[in-house]
């Protein structure tokens, strides 16, 4: 049995199945970062000192990550307007580019956690340090789950643009929404580490 | 408007001349996130008393946030039952947020 309204909308929602459980999904990780941002206010605010991020962590990387991933979020729109345009081999290569500036934040991020574990600064070694890594690396695991998603859009998963496009295209917007959030999480995570 | 789109894929050409509308935002949305990340990042080097620094830099955020989940994630013309989901989302959002305030205030409820 098919699974119904994957490309045709509910009449009483106005919307397709798979768009409400994206956001419900997404409702879902709000509630994650949530409760570790609330945490790690719980535990900055007790603390008697608390660092400044940028005495400890890289701003520059981290400026540049944040430019990449805005860049990549602006790619994957295009990339979802390329297919309503009916432009499959445009729409290829922003859902790339977005794979590739997504593979570019994860190689910098590699070097900065190379910086700091050579350096001795392991979660263990402070509180922020611990919250440093417990919230960048959920993080990074969110945009190596949405390069997955991507990848197979790209790639086996395009397929299904010949026998259905509407569907298709439904698959890359709701990709592009958790993407999108993955943006939106690291919009606020950027100042209240690093710059804080 | 938008969420509309994805289920009329079969573009007309009205429909092309509106998702060209909406790639020349996306280009504006874009410039104006770039601006403002430089933005966050210059106010830091001013090192304003914390207070005033975590106020200044979580309003920019939220500002660039506004315009990626009304932009990009379509938020401004979405469906009712999505708005519900989130107004849920939000109050719940709110609740994580004010516990660490309470515990802020000497934990007042467990007096």
């Amino acid at each position: 049995m098919d699974i119904p309204y994957t490309y045709t909308v509910r009449r009483d929602t106005g919307l397709t199945n798979g768009k409400i459980v994206i956001w419900l999904f997404l409702a879902s990780e709000v509630m994650l970062f949530g409760a570790l941002f609330a945490s790690y206010i719980l535990i900055r605010t007790g603390a008697q000192t608390w660092p400044r991020g940028d005495t400890i962590l890289s701003v520059p990387m981290a400026t540049f990550n944040t430019l990449v991933l805005i860049s990549s979020s602006v790619t994957m729109v295009m990339a979802w307007a390329s297919l309503m345009r009916h432009r499959f081999s445009t729409f290829r290569m922003y859902m790339g580019a977005t794979i590739l500036l997504g593979l570019v934040f994860l190689i910098v991020k590699y070097f900065e956690y190379s910086e700091h574990i050579h350096l001795g600064e392991v979660p263990s070694h402070s509180n922020f340090l611990a919250v440093y890594f417990t919230l960048t690396g959920l993080h990074m695991l969110h945009v190596f789950g949405g390069m997955m998603v991507n990848l197979y859009l790209w790639g086996p998963g395009a397929k299904l643009w010949k026998t259905n496009p509407t569907w298709f295209t439904n698959r890359v917007e709701q990709s592009g929404l958790f993407w999108h959030f993955v943006d939106l999480v690291w919009i606020f995570l950027f100042p209240t580490l690093y710059l804080l | 408007m938008s969420s509309d789109y994805a289920v009329d894929a079969v573009t007309s050409d009205h429909h092309a001349a509106d998702i060209d509308r909406h790639v020349r935002i996306y280009i504006t949305v874009f410039a104006a996130l770039m601006v403002l990340t430089i933005v966050t990042v210059a106010i830091s080097r001013f090192h304003l008393p914390v207070p005033i620094a975590v106020t200044v830099a979580l309003v920019v955020a939220a500002i660039k946030g506004s315009l990626v989940a009304c932009y990009f994630m379509h938020l401004i013309s979405e469906k009712k039952l999505i708005y519900a989901v989130l107004a849920l989302t939000v109050v719940f959002f709110g609740v994580l947020m004010a516990l660490p305030v309470l515990s802020y205030h000497d934990g007042f409820w467990i007096r």
